[in-house]
């Protein structure tokens, strides 16, 4: 079919005037088979030459278009509704990128930036000569969200879903929310508690009649994609039958009381994980200041002994779990990380008894009275050991090369408030350098004014943790005073340790979500897209994309509630028509496109009589990975057809 | 006028990635990190979608090199991507020693989406490279 189509070749300003002959761009384009019209536009993407591209299109009966101009991560979809609004197919437009491509990265050599943006425009011509008018596939939504991990992230990004209107399944995995925030004490900048914000964000959640909150929840299948996800959830048993958040006030108060007596008469104690195994808890527990309030029951460790449940009635041992089928139109992954675990004798970790990780530490200061003491000794001067578990690069030489972000900032606050809650502290910081970036440099500067020493080495040579005689002390090569070997003697080694991935994968693999090269969840694009994964219909948010202090993981959280809602908020989602295509009469079923797929978006299937691939629209991420290993060519991508990529090849060797 | 040399330089496609290499392509641009005016490019989803055919096209139709800005680790798609990229290259060099032309002028390497000096100093290499390998093999 011949086609009519308009070519629009941008100035922008004198940005590509200024190193690319435009007019000379014009004169041999516009002689291009197919091409009704050639234009030189001042700035293609302003109002009046968008009114004038449409007017063209409709007076003259374009049928494809092209711009010329700058990046298409640009004005792609501006000109795309430009082709729209002039009643033209928008997968009939063609951006040729003249700019970044073009006029900047040769305005060292104008004629050859020229010669190249001559053969870039006759390249979009001739993909535009073959492009399909293509439907992008509209599928209703469901108004429904559901969001993964109630830890802060999961809390706000609820609050804000439900406030935009949509009805949201939060669930969390544990048996009450907060995540690792509602592990600390006083946060930096506010000295608010951790506990303290999540109970506020717990109350905005249950005061909102679409928050549907399920604890001890996890997903266990899912069946269906963007708009439609067909997700089957576990709630485990929570041992607990009376709703004690509504209690009121009295009924709380005497359940409170029968509670504390039924915990007390629990005959089993394991370590308790909220507190990172410094205490101990029974097998009918609440975290510290928890929520909901509603004690919970160990039953890989409960006895089943029947102590508590005859003095608290609302406890029921025979709760058996339970399983709910849901459909959301989105999922928000609030995953959360896991903080990491140092080796055994890892800067003396679990062989020298006096060495913590900084997780530890939070809450010993948090569970500690008026002395700061561990393991029943007196403790004064404490040394942190900066960088544990992240940036392992060079001699360390580990998989966590990333910067784990909030530590540094974490561990001098926390340095900070063990000196000011404790007498004679002492606190000596062996750091890689400090990271307290932006706001948080206050309070680096807070501890050098109260009398914390730095020290600083590099990779190559890090501090040496020993023993000797009951002495833990930590030796370093310190590169601030010209490599002079300081040692300190330490009543407590503090582990400064990093985020790493949840070592539980189960909900990635579900959902299919691919892990970037540090292994947290991938965004699409780190800077423009940050919560956005190529699953359509699947955002992160916190820590689950990667390491953020509490700050970075509300706005990432919010971010991906807006997007979540922009993206069901219509009823109705338009998908991009990039997929793969199966010509069934030359496919010959042998596997190799299904195992190539990551998205799992083909099946076996059959056509007059044979087995043939199948593509699920759905599920299709248009990625091209099932193209190549076709030993029959039988798969084409739409948008990127042998057809269209090889006309492009053709002009632009020409 | 032309500040840099009129000699004919080698022709190069390369094969980049929307979400991945064509940033870092945009960028090099952005920053006026110039390379030669004769590298033109192709935008597809990922680097393991390349058919051979369009390479092996591509030499036909007289480009000296070709050269694929892989996603790499930092592919949207899947942590494979940089395996399966290399399993391209892989096949297209047995069909590209079938008809005997220079294997290494097909280039791979992983162009992240802020890579612009790497890429700009792969195909400045490259160029060099098939001037100096009489490009044909």
């Amino acid at each position: 079919m011949n086609k009519k189509i308009g070519v629009y070749i941008c100035q922008c300003g004198s940005n590509i005037s200024d190193y690319v002959d435009v007019e000379r761009v014009r004169e041999v384009v516009e002689r291009e088979e197919g091409v009704a019209l050639a234009k030189v536009t001042m700035f293609a993407c302003a109002d009046s030459t968008q009114q004038e591209i449409v007017k063209d299109i409709e007076e003259q009966e374009l049928d494809g278009l092209v711009i010329a101009s700058c990046s298409p991560k640009l004005h792609l979809f501006t000109f795309r509704n430009v082709a729209e609004r002039g009643g033209l197919n928008k997968y009939n437009y063609v951006q040729s990128n003249i700019r970044e491509q073009g006029s900047w990265a040769h305005s060292d050599t104008p004629e050859q930036a020229t010669e190249k943006a001559i053969r870039s425009v006759r390249a979009a011509i001739a993909r535009t000569r073959l492009a399909e008018p293509l439907v992008s596939p509209v599928i209703s939504s469901e108004r429904t969200v559901l969001v993964v991990g109630a830890g802060i992230a999961g809390l706000r990004a609820a609050v804000d879903l439900a406030d935009a209107g949509s009805k949201v399944y939060l669930i969390e995995r544990d048996h009450f929310v907060g995540g690792r925030t509602a592990q600390w004490g006083e946060l930096f900048p506010t000295d608010e508690t951790g506990g303290a914000v999540t109970a506020d964000l717990y109350e905005e959640v249950i005061n909102r009649d679409n928050i549907t909150l399920h604890t001890g929840c996890e997903v266990v299948s899912n069946s269906g994609s963007v708009g439609n996800f067909d997700i089957k959830l576990r709630i485990a048993p929570r041992g607990a039958k009376a709703d004690t958040d509504a209690a009121g006030a009295e009924g709380l108060d005497d359940f409170e009381k029968r509670l504390e007596r039924a915990i007390e008469a629990c005959p089993v104690e394991v370590p308790n994980a909220f507190d990172f195994g410094l205490t101990n808890r029974k097998a009918i527990y609440r975290n510290s200041g928890g929520f909901p309030l509603m004690p919970a029951i160990d039953f890989e460790h409960c006895t089943r002994c029947g102590e508590c449940v005859n003095i608290c009635p609302e406890i029921d041992l025979d709760q058996k779990e339970a399983f709910e089928q849901i459909k959301a139109g989105a999922v928000v992954l609030a995953t959360g990380f896991d903080p990491y675990e140092p080796g055994t004798d890892e800067f003396g970790y679990s062989s020298i008894e006096n060495v913590i990780t900084l997780q530890q530490f939070r809450r010993l200061i948090e569970i500690s009275g008026d002395t700061l003491t561990y393991k029943g000794k007196d403790v004064k001067d404490i040394a942190y050991i900066f960088c544990v578990g992240s940036r392992q690069t060079g001699a360390l030489d580990g998989e966590n090369k990333y910067c784990a972000r909030h530590c540094c900032t974490s561990a001098i606050h926390s340095a900070v408030l063990a000196k000011k809650k404790f007498a004679e502290i002492q606190n000596y910081h062996f750091t890689r350098g400090v990271r307290t970036y932006g706001k948080q440099e206050s309070i680096y500067e807070e501890s050098s004014k109260l009398g914390d020493i730095y020290l600083q080495s590099f990779e190559d040579d890090p501090p040496v943790v020993s023993c000797e005689n009951g002495i833990t002390s930590v030796k370093v090569k310190d590169v601030l005073t010209e490599d002079r070997e300081l040692e300190v003697d330490a009543d407590l080694v503090v582990l400064v340790t990093g985020m790493v991935p949840r070592a539980d994968k189960r909900i990635g693999e579900i959902m299919k979500v691919p892990a970037g090269r540090d292994r947290f969840f991938n965004e699409v694009h780190p800077k423009l897209k940050p919560v956005e994964t190529v699953l359509d219909g699947i955002y992160l948010a916190g820590t689950s994309q990667g390491p953020k202090n509490i700050t970075e993981t509300v706005q990432s959280a919010l971010a991906a509630a807006i997007k979540t809602n922009a993206l069901i908020g219509k009823g109705e989602i338009e998908l991009e028509p990039t997929m793969a295509k199966i010509d069934r009469a030359l496919c010959e079923w042998c596997g190799k496109c299904q195992e190539a797929c990551p998205f799992d978006a083909i099946d076996k299937t059959e056509f007059e009589g044979k087995a043939v691939a199948g593509v699920n629209e759905s599920t299709c991420k248009g990625c091209g990975m099932c193209l190549p290993v076709c030993p029959v060519n039988a798969i084409q991508l739409i948008g990127f057809t042998d057809a269209e990529i090889e006309t492009m090849i053709d002009a632009l060797a020409d | 006028m032309d500040k840099g040399n009129n000699k004919k330089t080698s022709k190069i496609l390369v094969f980049s990635t929307e979400k991945i290499s064509d940033p870092a392509i945009d960028l090099a641009g952005l920053l006026k990190q110039h390379y030669p005016p004769s590298v033109d490019v192709i935008s597809i989803p990922c680097s393991s979608g390349i058919k051979p055919r369009w390479i092996m096209r591509a030499f036909d139709k007289g480009f000296d090199g070709v050269f694929i800005a892989a996603d790499g680790t930092d592919c949207p798609f899947s942590d494979t991507c940089e395996d399966k990229t290399a399993g391209i290259v892989a096949m297209t060099h047995e069909l590209m020693d079938g008809k005997g032309i220079d294997k290494a002028r097909l280039r791979m390497a992983a162009i992240c989406s802020v890579c612009s000096e790497a890429f700009v100093k792969q195909v400045k290499v490259f160029t060099d490279y098939l001037a100096g390998a009489g490009k044909s093999g």
